[in-house]
């Protein structure tokens, strides 16, 4: 582990610790109330989860392109963060939304793509377990669907019509709501620049595993 | 011709009362909060805990689990170093 990624974790790991004090901090939400601090994980988490997508998508892309198993090992690496974090948008939306709304889901366009999303890139991580060999380039490609998806996803509270709140929600957020968002945000970037740097070295490591058995069958 | 007159008689009662009645949302619409029967209502609290335990645990859980997968491979590659010698 690297001295960037150990102060990346530690970083992290005390952000998190303070995070419940600074969301406490924060005023209730006027129609809302209580629940709307939800939106403080749940926002840079559906965030960390399009950012997984993106770097999975590009490290794909190049992968593809230059067969440089670098770019692969980063792109497994950033699917897992994007189905984790995938997770964590997808449990405490509905938590948010059974409160907001009175439903725990609706078919929308921006939850629909969302689960989409989700589902791609767990079908990369199945593919890659039990794709066998040659599963990689067959992984970048679905990949790339992610990549694709991610812009979709984005403008779709601003194109369909959805109970979701649209993307203009985070700039015209009062000062008091935005301290404790941005803090959250930088918490979860630093603790997916982390997994997403140790993930990798363990493909890397795994790769050399296969090296070394392959160096032993050959002697 | 008794049994129509029944049906008749039936429909002529039912009739208004069905007309009248309010039709039920879907459970896939938009149900304003003041709407939904105390019964079903959450309180906050809960579903805020809800929300950021799980943000816990799996976050935990993946840090676990990831720590637990690099230190079998480190494992691994000094047994097949120290054999390869």
């Amino acid at each position: 582990m690297t001295t960037a990624v150990k102060m990346q974790l530690a970083a992290a790991t005390l952000m998190f610790a303070v995070a419940p004090w600074v969301i406490n901090a924060a005023p209730h939400e006027a129609t809302m109330g209580l629940v709307y601090k939800i939106y403080f994980f749940h926002m840079p988490s559906a965030w960390m989860f399009m950012l997984g997508a993106i770097v999975a998508g590009v490290a794909s892309a190049r992968f593809l392109f230059t067969k440089n198993p670098k770019f692969d090992a980063t792109a497994v690496a950033a699917a897992e963060l994007a189905v984790l974090f995938g997770l964590l948008t997808l449990v405490s939306g509905p938590l948010w939304a059974r409160k907001a709304w009175g439903l725990w889901w609706v078919w929308d366009a921006r939850l629909t793509s969302s689960l989409m999303l989700f589902l791609i890139f767990l079908a990369y991580l199945l593919l890659r377990q039990f794709g066998g060999p040659g599963s990689e380039k067959l992984s970048a490609g679905l990949a790339l669907f992610g990549l694709a998806n991610v812009p979709f996803i984005y403008v779709s509270v601003n194109v369909w019509r959805t109970l979701h709140p649209k993307t203009s929600v985070v700039p015209t957020l009062p000062v008091e709501m935005g301290r404790p968002l941005w803090f959250c945000v930088t918490a979860f970037l630093l603790l997916f620049l982390a997994l997403l740097s140790l993930r990798s070295s363990l493909e890397r490591q795994r790769a050399r595993i296969d090296a070394l058995y392959l160096a032993e069958d050959e002697a | 011709m008794r049994h129509l007159r029944v049906l008749l008689t039936l429909a002529l009662l039912l009739g208004p009362a069905l007309a009248g009645a309010q039709p039920q949302p879907s459970p896939d619409e938009f149900v304003p909060i003041s709407e939904i029967p105390p019964e079903e209502q959450i309180p906050a609290i809960n579903l805020v805990a809800a929300a950021y335990g799980f943000v816990w645990v799996a976050v935990l859980g993946y840090v676990w689990s990831l720590g637990g997968r690099l230190k079998k491979a480190e494992d691994e590659i000094a047994r097949l170093e120290r054999k390869g010698r």
